[in-house]
């Protein structure tokens, strides 16, 4: 009668390439086209800059509550820069930086922050899905698409995105094990940026890593430096070729942090001290991957100033075109569309009303 | 009398509770040192511990189970949701466990426990996190419902709730937490509201705007305007939803001859379907007009602010159908 160790999982990994001043673990440096990464590069400055621009419409009142992606772009442009267009993109509510990547236009982004449901219309050839506001709900999706993608025998992929306290909820737990008893083709990547809200991840799980939490549903887990972005890419573009082969899911944990407030209507002074804070702007990805760009000699310090100037240009003109284009909008009726595939009658009846009331409603 | 806040009220039960009985402690999200999402907990960690003011995972249906499997045991929990959009996630613990163990066991176990938190929608938080969650709560039988309405109700209420013995839901309002009120100086003793009172808030003799919630400011505000053009309409706040105050809905009735009933949520199968159900089995007789129900458009709400503001019942609509029912318009 034995009581012996069993080997049920294989170890965990985890995974850096690239260090706070930019050097590099060469052998493990992935092979990335050029233009590709001075591409990521760009895409990481829209989304701090966009940001930024965000967090100040809505401290004007010009747009509704959001959250901010600062200090995670590393984390989803790494991991969103492995898929292929035909491969889908399941957010939750912070994937500011992945939609960019993706080629969401910031114009409807601004408009749906502004409170016009017209922003989030999908184009119709981009297999993105739409945000998730309860946590974790998006993950069974992510693994219905999977499901999807396998019965009609394609070779595409599920992305999906979540953060550190989305782990703790049901959905996330579900969504594992039916990828994993079911082999299907899904990426689930956690930001773990150590925080939900006021919670710190210490209290959210007693696990000592969101990883390992794939090992028990049958799925490999990794844990990667969310802040470097060679290193998330790398982990990523393993768990795609693995799910586009047919090998089933895997579970990547990048370890980043958020820079900014939960949404617009936190406080974090309450929870953290600046030192943390402080901590982790030193460890900021933007400025790692830049020097690694100037030392391969894939940008000079001119070009990458100049790509900042030209991101802050284009991105300068956001709030005008999204004003341009609101004129166009509006009009109550709007609102009862989409309730249904087709209208039905009680929604005629009440459209007809609200049509005829607009003048009336104030609708401004 | 002291005029504090909706929150203030909230937390002055919370707290007198706890003192008084020490079986009582508040779990959820963000509850302990973040003082909760709306600040209804603030000073209770300090002032408790952090055995009996608990920050839960994000885990909806989890503490809520967990919530229902220690007051089995006789402890009285306080699960709160940081909205009760969220604790869709948990209704099976709450429709299938607390509301059926009592049944379920003949008797044999209770389940003393309060589920509270904000319902309906605030401004611009969106389709999923702005839903009136009053019908599927009370849909079941074996739990109970309450809707403050005022700093007063939330404090009476919720101290009723919480010593109720069967599983009660306290739904608050996000937009009601600022409200000022008069409540009665906690030293002159304990303030209680039984459950399945309800509370007229304005006589009135010409029609009864029968309601409950936050709503009940918007009932008012449109008998402010209603009384401007000669009509004086009477302010039901039903405060209980289960159980459910027959008696003073049917006093209004035969005195006004005239309803609408005014509800945040959706009209399908709403609270308003229950009560005109209700009046015209039970005051068939006395009516001189269909019962008319104010409600949400039957959509999920709208993000953009102007639709927002759009779906949801206002004064201007509640005075419309009033006259409707005087055959005034
Ligand atoms: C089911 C559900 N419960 C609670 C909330 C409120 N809420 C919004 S974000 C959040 C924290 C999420 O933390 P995490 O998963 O780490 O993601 P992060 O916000 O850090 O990106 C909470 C509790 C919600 N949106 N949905
Ligand atoms: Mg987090």
């Amino acid at each position: 009668m034995p009581r012996e160790e069993m080997e049920v999982a294989p170890p965990l990994e985890y995974l850096s390439i690239l260090d706070e001043e930019g050097d590099l673990d060469q052998e493990l440096e992935p092979d990335l086209d050029e233009e590709e990464l001075v591409q990521m590069y760009r895409t990481m400055l829209r989304a701090r800059r966009f940001d930024k621009l965000l967090l100040e419409w809505q401290r004007g009142g010009r747009i509704g509550t959001f959250a901010p992606v600062s200090g995670q772009e590393a984390s989803q442009i790494g991991a969103m820069s492995a898929a292929r267009d035909e491969d889908w993109f399941v957010p939750s509510f912070r994937e500011i930086a992945a939609f960019l990547w993706r080629g969401g236009d910031p114009v409807d982004m601004t408009l749906y922050n502004a409170g016009w449901n017209e922003g989030v219309a999908i184009p119709e050839d981009a297999r993105d899905f739409p945000i998730s506001i309860p946590v974790a709900s998006q993950l069974p999706l992510a693994t219905g698409l999977a499901y999807a993608i396998r019965l009609r025998g394609e070779d595409d992929v599920a992305m999906t995105f979540f953060g550190d306290g989305a782990t703790s909820e049901g959905d996330f737990h579900e969504a594992l094990n039916f990828a994993g008893t079911f082999q299907l083709p899904v990426v689930f990547v956690c930001q773990n940026n150590q925080w939900a809200i006021s919670v710190p991840r210490e209290r959210q799980t007693a696990s000592e890593t969101l990883a390992q939490k794939g090992l028990a549903y049958g799925i490999p887990g990794i844990q990667v430096d969310g802040n470097d972005i060679l290193a998330v890419r790398v982990a990523a573009d393993e768990a795609v070729k693995r799910a586009r082969a047919g090998d089933g899911p895997t579970l990547v944990e990048c370890v980043t942090y958020r820079l900014k407030v939960h949404t617009t209507a936190d406080d974090p002074s309450r929870y953290r001290d600046e030192e943390e804070v402080e901590r982790w702007k030193e460890r900021d990805p933007i400025p790692r991957f830049r020097r690694y760009l100037e030392k391969k000699g894939i940008l000079d310090e001119g070009e990458a100033d100049e790509m900042t100037d030209s991101v802050e240009e284009e991105l300068g003109g956001v709030w005008e075109e999204a004003e341009e284009r609101i004129e166009t909008l509006g009009g109550p009726d709007v609102m009862f569309q989409h309730v249904y595939a087709d209208l039905p009658p009680h929604l005629e009846r009440q459209r007809k009303w609200f049509g005829t009331d607009e003048e009336e409603n104030d609708n401004g | 009398m002291p005029q504090i806040t909706y929150r203030e009220a909230l937390n002055q039960a919370l707290a007198e509770e706890m003192e008084r009985d020490e079986t009582v402690f508040l779990m959820g999200e963000e509850v302990a040192e973040y003082d909760g999402a709306y600040k209804v907990s603030k000073g209770l960690l300090e002032r408790f511990g952090s055995d009996r003011v608990v920050d839960s995972p994000i885990s909806e249906l989890g503490f809520a189970g967990l919530g229902v499997g220690a007051a089995m045991t006789g402890l009285r929990p306080v699960i709160e949701f940081m909205t009760f959009n969220f604790s869709i996630l948990a209704l099976d613990q709450v429709i299938n466990s607390a509301a059926k163990l009592h049944y379920m066991s003949a008797g044999q176990f209770s389940v003393p426990m309060v589920f509270r938190g904000p319902t309906g929608a605030a401004l611009q938080l969106s389709a999923q996190h702005s839903q009136a969650c009053e019908t599927w709560y009370v849909h079941s039988p074996g739990i109970k419902l309450v809707t403050p309405g005022t700093p007063a109700d939330a404090k009476g209420l919720l101290k009723a709730a919480i010593r109720d013995d069967d599983p009660v839901a306290v739904m608050e309002g996000e937009l009601l937490y600022n409200v000022k009120g008069e409540v009665p100086d906690p030293e002159e003793g304990d303030f209680i509201i039984p459950l399945g009172v309800a509370d007229v808030k304005r006589e009135g003799d010409h029609v009864s705007i029968i309601t409950h919630g936050k709503m009940v400011h918007v009932a008012l505000q449109a008998a402010g305007q209603l009384a401007k053009e000669g009509v004086d309409a009477e302010v039901v706040d039903l405060r209980s939803l289960r159980p459910l105050d027959v008696e003073a809905i049917l006093r209004s009735v035969h005195k006004t001859n005239r309803a609408v009933y005014l509800e945040e949520g959706w009209p399908y199968v709403g609270i308003g379907a229950q009560i005109v159900a209700l009046i015209q089995e039970e005051a068939f007789d006395y009516l001189d007009a269909p019962v008319l129900r104010v409600t949400q458009a039957d959509i999920p709400m709208p993000y953009a602010k102007n639709l927002e503001k759009l779906a949801k019942p206002d004064a201007k609509r509640v005075v419309a159908a009033c006259k409707r029912v005087l055959y005034q318009d």
